[in-house]
């Protein structure tokens, strides 16, 4: 076990953990801006800089409200890069070697609500109005797209044959079926709220709530939380590669699949208003709610009857 | 030149406040970071909240209502930051330089509380969008 340390050191820190999943994060953020320039029709940002703005909000002094709970505000951005860490080391792991452990799905999934949790904690200890507002808009958000992701895992799994582990989900391609289309599109509209991406960026709303949830941070702390939402930027589309498209069997292809689903995101981010709360909780509930349970119920029969494209 | 500085330099986030200007220079900044002048390429981006940002584009030669709020926001900028002066009225109190009302120019203000602060000027009555990219970049080339 002890000697095994400098191994788990190396694959959590180094490759395909921290510093890898930041440069692709950080590169990955870069193509979100340079693309919506793109569809704007200006020339948009260097490919620096991202890095340049972390650098420079490392450089910055870091303020902490009056009346704030000083040790969850220093906590949360912490809590939220260590979770978003652990999945895409653990999603890359999966992707490049192959290891599996049963139910490891169930793990992407806690892992993935843990970052949502860190921001409510964090703006609810920021003492600060506009923050409680997007803290219970955000509470709200988590509540009405987890059932739905929820669900459309659920559509995997059924399909799978019952498999929990990623690594064996990720041998078949299973959007390329009615109930498998079904879940993944309404996947990736999740993880565009997960991402906190226009239309579903009511928390952070700059236009109303000033940054909404991120009000209060200056700093390292703030580039902290942005790097966090960076690698945000790699581990959720990686786990809809894994989980719906097949994986990464052939390295290339596994590379178009993230890039195809990072051009989706963007694509749905540039055309889109931004949604009232109470929209978006009855768009996730209701629409995307019957379209999942039509999805299950497709997946069961299609399963039951042998038929592999429902 | 320390690392900050040049990392300040090439991502200045800008948060825009109004200390009682007719609204004509902040039209002019609303189409300075319209998708034609594109700033995005200096880095330049506007942000909501004063903790988050690196320029406080100031309009207006402040009232003695404004006084007090200038202040506040400028206290929760995290330093190192810089001010810029936008238009007439803000650098020197423009046509109302003998109102009672105004206790402006914004430097003194700002001075008033922090003696040290890097504040610049870009003149005009509006300054076009063309005027401010070249003020501010000539401001932070001489940081």
């Amino acid at each position: 076990m002890m000697e095994r340390i400098p191994q788990y050191l190396f694959w959590i820190l180094i490759f395909p953990g921290f510093v890898f999943t930041v440069l692709i994060g950080l590169v990955a953020s870069w193509v979100v801006r340079k693309v919506s320039a793109l569809v704007q029709w200006r020339v948009g940002p260097r490919l620096y800089q991202p890095f340049v703005d972390i650098l420079k909000l490392l450089g910055k002094e870091t303020l902490v409200p009056r009346g704030s709970q000083k040790a969850l505000f220093f906590a949360a951005p912490l809590i939220a890069m260590t979770a978003v860490l652990l999945l895409s080391t653990m999603l890359w792991r999966i992707a490049f070697d192959r290891i599996d452990f049963i139910g490891d799905i169930i793990v992407a999934i806690y892992l993935m609500v843990l970052p949502s949790l860190a921001l409510i904690l964090g703006s609810s200890a920021s003492a600060s109005p506009h923050a409680a507002v997007g803290t219970s808009r955000e509470m709200k958000l988590v509540l009405a797209y987890e059932l739905p992701l929820a669900l459309a895992l659920v559509v995997i799994v059924i399909k799978n044959g019952g498999q929990l582990n990623l690594a064996q989900i990720a041998q078949n391609n299973v959007v390329f079926s009615i109930s498998g289309l079904l879940a993944f599109l309404v996947a990736l509209l999740c993880v565009q709220a997960k991402l906190g991406f226009v239309p579903f960026d009511i928390a952070e709303a700059e236009t109303e709530l000033a940054g909404g949830v991120l009000i209060e941070y200056s700093g390292a702390l703030l580039a902290i939380w942005k790097l966090a939402q960076a690698m945000m930027l790699v581990a959720l589309p990686l786990f809809l590669v894994l989980a719906f498209l097949g994986g990464f069997t052939v390295l290339w292809a596994g590379i178009a699949k993230y890039v195809l689903i990072l051009v989706l995101l963007i694509l749905i981010k540039n055309t889109n208003p931004r949604m009232r709360i109470d929209q978006a909780m009855k768009f996730f509930w209701v629409y995307c709610g019957f379209a999942l349970i039509l999805a299950v119920v497709l997946a069961g029969l299609g399963n039951y009857y042998g038929i592999g494209w429902l | 030149m320390s690392w900050k500085i040049w990392a300040l330099k090439k991502s200045p986030w800008v948060f825009h406040v109004n200390t009682g200007a007719c609204n004509n220079c902040d039209i002019e900044i609303v189409a300075l970071l319209t998708p034609k002048f594109d700033v995005e390429r200096f880095g330049i981006k506007l942000v909501g909240s004063p903790r988050h940002a690196d320029a406080l584009l100031v309009t207006g030669g402040v009232t003695a209502q404004a006084a007090p709020r200038l202040r506040e926001v400028y206290r929760q900028m995290p330093k190192p930051c810089v001010v810029f002066c936008i238009g007439a009225c803000a650098c020197d109190k423009g046509i109302f330089a003998n109102s009672y009302h105004m206790v402006g120019p914004v430097d003194k203000i700002i001075r008033e509380i922090d003696p040290n602060a890097i504040i610049a000027y870009v003149p005009g009555c509006p300054p076009k969008p063309e005027a401010i990219i070249s003020g501010v970049v000539k401001a932070l080339s001489a940081l």
